[in-house]
């Protein structure tokens, strides 16, 4: 179990860490709370607010309120799956589909 | 799976708080103090008459305009704030002069007068309660910009750190009943997630609402996804969610302006006697001139109705709803809650108690980190880290240091000379100096004794305001006590006794860390050992 951690890099298992990989994988993990995070929440949240029945700003704002909470759960998620490497694909992907998605919805507009 | 799942999230909740615990203390300490921002900005002003003058609404209007009028009769806007409750103690003015030929923005001034000559009044140069409010959120010494960016970082922690501790808290009603006192580590866990479940409504709207704030900011791709980047079209989006174009531009040709007292009126009919917040009249002089009557905010709700009247012929126009859009009206809610201007005294001592829970579960987090690792090391034999030593001095010069810093503030608002340039700058200067000296003075002394001794000093300082209050102004206790009791007006007399009350609640803490009195057992615990190795380092001389 312990050796799982150490080379998942599970940032709960502190008292495993200390190697440099640890602590590399740790800061690939930060790396992807915060910025992998940032992009998927900001992604999601344009997707919604085009895909919202209400009129323009009314959309843009209830996605805009949103999106922190998003950010919260993406950077929760970011912590809490097995592998950092993970932590960076599942937030990019759905980040990068959501911006499409969006772009297709409102052609034209800037991202 | 679900263990390994709560020790990440442990591991996170750890990190968030300590990273950027101090910020966040600040944040908190300065924001709960600015619940009571006008009550204060009164006690720093002691040239104030005591009891507020008061004014018929249109009194007052016709006082701004004539000032107005005088200043800037050539003006995009003219703007009169009315001191109806605690949230404007003064008649306002503000105005916004017409944009120069190349079209740059106006410039704009801000005055408060006199109700009874309508002039300017001067008061000593003080920030007043408006700059310690203000600076929870633009920080001090930096640019507003880069303060915002710090900020919203910071509170995206604490978020962060909120829901990763509801997760990591197993029995969070069983906790609530929960204190070990004297118990060294498990009392600071106790007192932690006592303050952090008793207020967790309040953290949670608190935090969430502040990134509200600054959400164009800080989520600006989710704007100009839809409106494009940039300045103005960020407010073309404003415009649509406030329904701000629907306001005529200047015409440009000159028109008489409607007498304003039947649109007072109006307003008052509609709302009741003295419910006016706010005359803002747009294009005055122009014949596309309009006036807006704003009705004062009576619930969380941080908008409010308005009236639209013509400006020219007086006709009345349109009644501006408080509620335009559902979003809109979450957004104004949460806007509205987080500031709390809405809340009477009662509900304003509630925020004040939840503001300073919050404070303190922050402190005692920080303690907290420490206090562990400290045990844990200890137990395996291992000498203390030097981080764990920073984290420590951080603390004591934080968390005493800096409402040592705050009464500073307020001592320098009585003891610097009225009327030296700069004034109310160095009021703020005396509070970081006095601070960034607590920190200073735990850098270099024994842990267990700088608590006590900042503890000791911040129980001094608290109890010397009212002294020194009384012995610089005529706004002390033996004055307004009896102004209180009979006109139930306890702003000033408050204040004072305020002070007197954190002066004793610090002098009880430093006497019981001093006794080795069980405060909670790691202070005591520190402390301790701290006394016992210098007496040690004493007997071995």
């Amino acid at each position: 179990m312990a050796g799982q951690m150490r080379d998942s890099g599970n940032v709960g298992a502190s008292r495993v860490g200390g190697t440099a990989a640890y602590r590399l994988a740790v800061l690939s993990r930060i790396g992807a709370a915060a910025f992998g995070g940032y992009a998927f929440a900001a992604a999601l949240s344009i997707l919604i607010s085009r895909v919202s029945a209400t009129p323009k700003a009314e959309a843009v704002l209830t996605a805009t309120m949103l999106s922190f909470a998003l950010y919260a759960g993406a950077i929760l998620w970011a912590f809490a799956v097995r592998t950092a490497t993970r932590a960076w694909v599942g937030l990019a992907v759905p980040a990068a589909a959501c911006a499409v998605v969006s772009w297709l919805l409102g052609a034209g507009a800037v991202l | 799976m679900k263990q390994a799942f709560r020790q990440s999230m442990a591991w996170l909740h750890t990190w968030c708080g300590l990273v950027v615990g101090w910020v966040l203390f600040f944040m908190f300490l300065t924001g709960t103090v600015g619940y009571f921002d006008t009550e204060i900005d009164r006690w720093m002003q002691p040239e104030r008459p005591l009891a507020a003058r008061e004014a018929p609404v249109a009194e007052a209007v016709s006082l701004a305009l004539r000032r107005l009028q005088q200043q800037a009769p050539q003006a995009e806007r003219w703007f009169v704030g009315l001191p109806w409750d605690r949230n404007e103690l003064d008649l306002r003015v503000f105005w916004r002069e017409l944009p120069d030929a190349e079209g740059k923005r106006g410039r704009s001034r801000s005055e408060s007068l006199d109700l009874a000559t309508g002039e300017p009044i001067v008061r000593r140069d003080t920030g007043g309660g408006q700059l310690l409010y203000r600076m929870h959120y633009v920080l001090h010494y930096m640019p507003t910009l880069v303060a915002y960016w710090i900020v919203g970082i910071c509170t995206m922690f604490m978020l962060v750190a909120i829901v990763s501790g509801v997760i990591i808290h197993k029995k969070i009603f069983r906790d609530f009943f929960t204190f070990r006192p004297a118990k060294g580590q498990r009392s600071w866990l106790d007192a932690h997630n006592i303050l952090s479940v008793t207020a967790l409504p309040f953290h949670l709207m608190i935090t969430y609402s502040g990134l509200i704030f600054f959400m164009y900011l800080y989520m600006a791709p989710v704007i100009s996804a839809t409106y494009g980047a940039g300045e103005e079209n960020r407010q073309v989006f404003f415009d649509e969610l406030f329904e701000r174009n629907d306001l005529p531009d200047r015409a440009g040709a000159a028109a008489p302006m409607a007498a304003l007292a039947p649109m007072l009126s109006e307003a008052e009919r509609r709302w009741g006697r003295g419910e006016v917040r706010f005359v803002d009249i747009r294009n005055p002089g122009d014949a596309n001139a309009r006036v807006i009557v704003g009705r004062p905010q009576d619930s969380p709700l941080r908008a409010s109705g308005q009236l639209v009247f013509d400006g020219v012929n007086g006709a009345f126009l349109k009644a501006g709803d408080a509620v335009l859009s559902v979003p809109k009206a979450v957004r104004d809610v949460l806007l509205g809650l987080h500031e709390g201007l809405f809340a009477g005294p009662v509900l304003r001592w509630l925020y004040f108690l939840s503001g300073l829970a919050g404070t303190a579960m922050i402190g005692a987090g920080l303690v907290l980190w420490t206090a562990k690792r400290r045990g844990r090391r200890e137990a395996a034999g291992r000498a203390v880290q030097a981080g764990m030593a920073v984290v420590d001095r951080l603390n004591v010069g934080t968390i005493a240091g800096l409402p040592i810093g705050i009464a500073a503030y307020f001592l320098a608002n009585r003891l610097i000379p009225v009327g030296i340039d700069g004034r109310a700058a160095w009021e703020a200067h005396a509070m970081f100096i006095v601070w960034g000296a607590a920190l200073l003075w735990a850098a270099v002394r024994p842990l267990g004794r700088t608590w006590i001794e900042l503890l000791a000093v911040a129980a001094a300082v608290y109890g010397l305001i009212p002294v020194v209050n009384a012995i610089t102004t005529d706004r002390h206790l033996a004055v307004t006590l009896p102004y209180a009791a009979r006109t139930g007006d306890w702003v000033l007399a408050g204040f004072d006794l305020t002070m007197i009350g954190f002066a004793l609640v610090f002098a009880v803490a430093a006497w019981r860390l001093r006794r080795r009195l069980p405060l909670s057992g790691v202070l005591s615990l520190q402390a301790s050992r701290g006394i016992a190795a210098e007496r040690a380092a004493e007997a071995a001389e």
